[in-house]
């Protein structure tokens, strides 16, 4: 028996009791034990290897050290297979030990809701927006002149009358009275958009308005109304007919069609109101409108000579209420969270 | 205003198609809320003799009523009402009729016998008012035809017009009709009148006293007069445009009213025949109005008197009982004038007197209307009073305050393109406008027509106004629509678009947004500790609890958690945004905008991390300042937000005696933000600075710091004594309780270290912890060992 063929017996039985250590390696953990083992220098083949020298054919040392190699080789890629297969085992364990049922956690901190007056109040500005309009805003107490006077309704005015305006107690003795008040709709904002900016003026003005009006299931007293107005040359009354229906089918759906009829309000001549409905549904009032008069564009420091203007309005509550189906629009300003936490 | 449709054809011939009647007229700016039939007969009641009447042992409160409805055979009818006789004439339901009710009659009876009809009260067939028992028809009625062809009541439409303020016409058939025959292109009848007056000469004088309230006073006297009952018709007609009959004379004054839109008032001739004067009444002056009711005038209410200076009416609202038409009366003296409307609308808002003649009168009624109108009561009075005598010499005073006739406005057929987007030629203006009774003719210059504008229409004046009638004639549906392309640029504002991050924000911070009442009751800003010194007030509250305008949002806001609270409702957190209107120093208040975030059950560090997210979202800061609690808030778990002398906000817990006023439990973690301020304050876009590649180091200190030191100034002093190399500081700890002594709290900090250009050494971060530990002790914090 010549030392090579001992040799490669001694290869051969390291090797088979390598793979046989691997294959009983229960565990990642045992495996690991093993495989430092057998990378040790006390291991079978380091021993081996370390024989190496003592062969003087050089051709024999050659294919001994190219045996040991492919030892070794044969060892780790069983080696990388257990370890493969004992990983992939012990997660399965894990991932089964670990189950978990979602449904059992604990609410983190609920999410609130806006109000669906604000809902309405975005999703039309949003629209209005989409058609080239800016946003406007001014304030809720406001003097005679802004609501009344400059919308061409002068102190005696009969259609004051109908506005049931909530006036402020003077403050000053120099203050007459009725003089302050609460603005009874958002026009007040158009005049001062007019003074304030310059045509062409596409804004509207959104905000919350007040009447003396004794609470019922429709009305309240303090409410919402959004307004709009174009002020341009050329504007004419078909412009505000076409603003009117790319509104209605923007906001309420294509299916959806507007008309205008006439009737009266001081701010505008011709004046109408806008209803609007589905192809063959009845018609639902929704607001007024109208050409602005020439007398609220001299209000605003707008010369009617040389530029038009239309406006429109309608009330907020309205469109948040029965978009809903809330029954009584008191309901809505009761600010009882079981009622405000259905809409976030 | 409701129309009759077989009145309202006498004017024009509109047909029959009532729903095109009814778009026609809403086309034109009067809208019709409602279409009713009325008179439509009750299909299967027919008339029918009573035969004879039995009683039955068993059935004490019914009558067994036998009837003969034409055909000769005997019906059999069970019947509750009692005012029946033999040879009685009475209506019959025959089995089958479906009654107006919704009941349909069948043969059901009681005790066993059946009942072949019913027999019916004018009220159930809709015939009149009177359900107390069988309607009872004239003698000589034919038996088994309809009643209501027995009774000669035809069927008609009532149109209820929703007549808008500018259109003072429209309160009459004449107007409503002229407008519409205009619309419909056909010819406008009006009614039959003679204008002459045969009578000797009878002039009763009118003295007008306040020349400028009373600008004509007409008055003409009729004799040959009998008041009796008005025909049926005329009654009927009256009572479906809602108006109870009187008498002939009455009843024809109401017509008149109705049909030409000109209140009139008959005076017995014998009350009145030493004439009128118009005049201002006297302060307290007393006056028994019609209705019975005695009312105190005031100087600027316009009274007519007699004669003998004793009142007989309310000028254009309501006369008096003493001068009224009698059945006794045979001659007549009747009034048509013009007052100023103004004048009207005050007196009768005054004395919370509305008429049908002070409905017109302050809208405005024809100040030259008076001779046809009267003409035309003459003509109805006529139809009962054959023998009528119209007396010449009638009385028409006139002041120098009476409108003009016909009034002119030039009008620019560019003005028409430019609002309503039409071109118009002069001749088709006025052929559009003729029919209304406008004047149409050239102006003085190329493309402007002077346009005479009819003495009932005083809503017209200017230009804008004649434009408006050319679009209603013309028709909006007809003028188009063009969706306009906005040359601006459609967005939100920034602080618009600010507002909407926030509120985001805030409901994702748990909050729900509330909409409290603005208006609060005396004493509930006290209550919530703030002062009420600068809050406006209403002038006219709708009740005393709503009078006084907010000067923060938290009293409404404490009554929202308090309504939570009592309907037993958990982890409630609500949050405002709206106005707060302060008294400034202007006439309008120094109203500002504030957002209030409020949390039930949570201190003051709730309240602190929510400011800390708002801070963060908004890009803002402010410093915080707890040398001055805010008012309403806990002494010491509150802070005021500042930066510099300006408030932006508060923040901590609200004070536990204002939390009793309102009836809350617990603690109320609170937030305030001034919006109108930090809104407006868009922040700079941040630059962008590099991530240094090189490791960071950390490090925990814990220190023991007196109650007295605020965790703001010691990360300030830790801030600084750490320098350019700190990165980020936390507190991530604090502790209260057993080894820190009981005026001192365990603040625990983490510190990362990091430089930009090179990985630090043990040396320097030793360096910079042994000068953090130096800053802190100097503050009186020790490090915890």
């Amino acid at each position: 028996m010549s030392p090579s063929d001992s040799l490669s017996h001694e290869i051969s039985q390291a090797q088979s009791a390598a793979i046989s250590a691997i294959a009983a390696s229960p565990d990642v953990a045992a495996l690991r034990v093993v495989q430092a083992d057998l990378a040790g220098k006390k291991s079978a083949l380091s021993i081996l290897r370390a024989q190496l020298g003592k062969i003087q054919d050089i051709e024999e040392r050659k294919s001994a050290g190219q045996a040991i190699n492919a030892c070794a080789v044969e060892i780790e890629s069983a080696i990388e297979q257990r370890m493969a297969k004992l990983q992939a085992e012990e997660r399965a364990q894990q991932v089964a030990a670990e189950a978990m049922d979602l449904s059992e956690f604990v609410t983190a901190k609920r999410r609130g809701s806006t109000h669906i007056v604000t809902q309405a109040t975005q999703r039309l500005e949003d629209v209005f927006i989409g058609l080239g309009f800016q946003v406007a805003e001014g304030p809720e107490v406001e003097t005679d002149f802004y609501n009344f006077e400059a919308l061409n309704m002068p102190k005696t005015h009969p259609a004051r009358s109908e506005f049931d305006t909530m006036f402020i107690e003077p403050a000053r003795a120099d203050q007459e009275p009725n003089s302050v008040l609460l603005r009874t709709h958002t026009s007040p904002v158009q005049i001062r958009v007019m003074q304030s900016w310059k045509p062409p003026i596409y804004a509207v003005m959104p905000g919350r308005v007040f009447r003396r009006d004794t609470p019922d299931a429709t009305h309240m007293p303090v409410f919402h109304q959004i307004e709009g107005i174009v002020v341009d040359k050329g504007i004419t009354f078909a412009h505000l007919a076409g603003i009117i229906e790319a509104f209605t089918k923007a906001f309420f759906g294509n299916e959806f069609t507007s008309r205008l009829r006439p009737s009266f309000f001081p701010f505008t001549e011709p004046s109408a109101e806008f209803d609007i409905r589905r192809a063959n549904g009845a018609w639902i009032e929704l607001g007024g409108c109208g050409m602005m008069h020439p007398n609220v564009l001299r209000a605003g420091g707008i010369d009617p000579d040389e530029f038009t203007g239309f406006a429109f309005g309608f009330g907020i509550d309205r469109m948040a209420k029965e978009r809903h189906n809330v029954e009584d629009i008191r309901e809505m300003y009761t600010n009882d969270l079981r009622f405000l936490r259905q809409f976030s | 205003m409701k129309i009759l449709h077989s009145w309202l054809n006498e004017f024009a011939d509109f047909g029959s198609d009532v729903e095109a009647i009814a778009a026609r007229i809403t086309e034109l700016g009067l809208a019709v809320e409602s279409v009713d039939r009325v008179g439509d007969p009750v299909a299967g009641v027919v008339t029918a003799k009573v035969l004879r009447l039995e009683k039955h042992p068993d059935a004490a409160k019914v009558t067994r009523v036998y009837v003969d409805a034409g055909d000769g055979v005997e019906r059999h009818v069970w019947c509750g009402a009692t005012n029946m006789k033999a040879g009685d004439i009475v209506p019959l339901a025959t089995l089958g009729t479906n009654m107006p009710d919704g009941r349909v009659i069948t043969q059901r009876g009681i005790l066993g016998i059946d009942s072949e009809g019913m027999l019916c009260s004018g009220t159930e067939i809709g015939l009149s008012q009177d359900g107390s028992g069988l309607l009872i028809l004239p003698q000589g009625t034919a038996l088994g035809i309809d009643v209501y062809k027995a009774l000669g009541v035809d069927a008609d439409v009532v149109f209820d017009l929703d007549v808008t303020r500018n259109r003072p016409d429209c309160t009459g058939y004449l107007g409503v009709a002229r407008d519409l025959a205009a619309g419909m292109g056909k010819q406008l009848n009006l009614p039959k009148v003679d204008l002459s007056a045969d009578g000797k000469a009878i002039s009763v004088p009118v003295s007008i006293t306040a020349p400028d309230r009373c600008s004509r006073f007409t008055v003409r006297v009729m004799s040959g007069i009998t008041v009796t009952q008005s025909p049926d018709w005329i009654a009927r007609r009256l009572a479906r445009a809602g108006m109870r009959s009187i008498n002939n004379v009455v009843d024809v004054s109401n017509l008149v009213n109705l049909e030409l839109n000109q209140p009139n008032h008959a005076y017995d001739f014998n009350s009145v025949q030493d004439g009128f004067i118009v005049r201002l009444a006297s302060d307290g002056e007393q006056f028994t109005t019609l209705d019975s009711v005695e009312r105190t005038l005031q100087s600027n209410d316009l009274v007519i008197c007699n004669a003998q200076n004793d009142i007989v009416g309310i000028a254009g609202i309501m006369g008096g009982l003493h001068s009224e038409v009698t059945d006794s009366t045979t001659s007549i003296a009747v009034e048509i004038a013009y007052f100023e409307p103004d004048a009207v609308r005050a007196t009768s808002t005054r004395h919370a007197l509305r008429t049908e003649a002070s409905l017109r009168f302050e809208r405005g009624v024809d100040p030259y209307g008076a001779d046809f109108a009267v003409a035309r009561f003459a003509e109805l009075l006529r139809i009962t009073c054959p023998d009528l005598v119209v007396h010449a010499g009638a009385t028409d005073e006139r002041t120098s305050s009476l409108p003009n006739e016909m009034k002119t406005t030039q009008v620019r057929l560019r003005t028409i393109e430019r609002v309503l987007g039409i071109s118009m030629t002069i001749e088709t203006l006025g052929s559009m406008l003729a029919p209304l009774g406008f004047t149409v003719s050239r102006g003085s210059a190329d493309g402007v027509a002077d346009v005479g504008i009819p003495s009932w229409r005083n809503d017209c004046s200017i230009e804008i106004d004649i434009v408006e009638e050319v679009a209603r004639h013309y028709g909006y549906d007809n003028l188009g629509k063009i969706v306009p392309t906005s040359p601006v640029h459609g967005r939100l504002s920034d602080v618009q678009r600010r507002r909407r991050l926030l509120r985001e924000l805030v409901v994702s911070l748990g909050a729900s947004e509330a909409m409290p009442n603005p208006f609060l009751a005396p004493g509930d800003l006290e209550k919530a500790g703030l002062s009420e010194g600068n809050a406006l007030r209403l002038a006219n509250p709708l009740v005393a609890e709503e009078s006084v305008l907010r000067t923060s949002l938290v009293p409404g806001m404490l009554k929202a958690i308090a309504y939570n609270q009592s309907h037993r409702i958990r982890e409630i957190s609500l949050f405002e945004i709206g106005h707060v209107y302060p008294q400034g120093v202007e006439i309008l208040p120094d109203e500002y905008e504030s957002l209030c975030i409020m949390v039930a059950g949570a201190d003051a560090s709730v309240a602190m991390d929510l400011w800390s997210q708002v801070s963060l979202g908004l890009g803002v800061g402010a410093q915080l300042s707890q040398d001055q609690p805010p008012a309403g808030y806990h002494a010491t778990r509150s802070a005021q937000l500042k930066r510099g002398k300006v408030v932006l906000g508060s923040v901590g817990e609200i004070d536990p005696t204002v939390l009793a006023n309102a009836g809350i439990t617990g603690r109320v973690a609170c937030l305030e933000v001034n919006l109108s301020i930090v809104l407006a304050e868009v922040p700079k876009p941040a630059n962008a600075q590099v991530v240094s590649k090189y490791p960071s180091s950390d490090f925990d200190l814990a220190f023991v710091v007196p109650n007295t030191v605020s965790a703001a100034n010691l990360v300030k002093a830790l801030r600084q004594a750490a320098g350019n190399l700190l990165v980020d500081i936390s507190l991530f700890d604090i502790y209260r309780g057993k080894g820190v002594s009981d005026d001192a709290r365990s603040l625990a900090y983490r510190l990362r270290l990091q430089a930009p250009d090179r990985t630090l050494t043990d040396v320097e971060v030793s360096d910079v912890r042994a000068k953090c530990l130096t800053a802190a002790e100097k503050l009186g914090a020790a490090l915890r060992g």
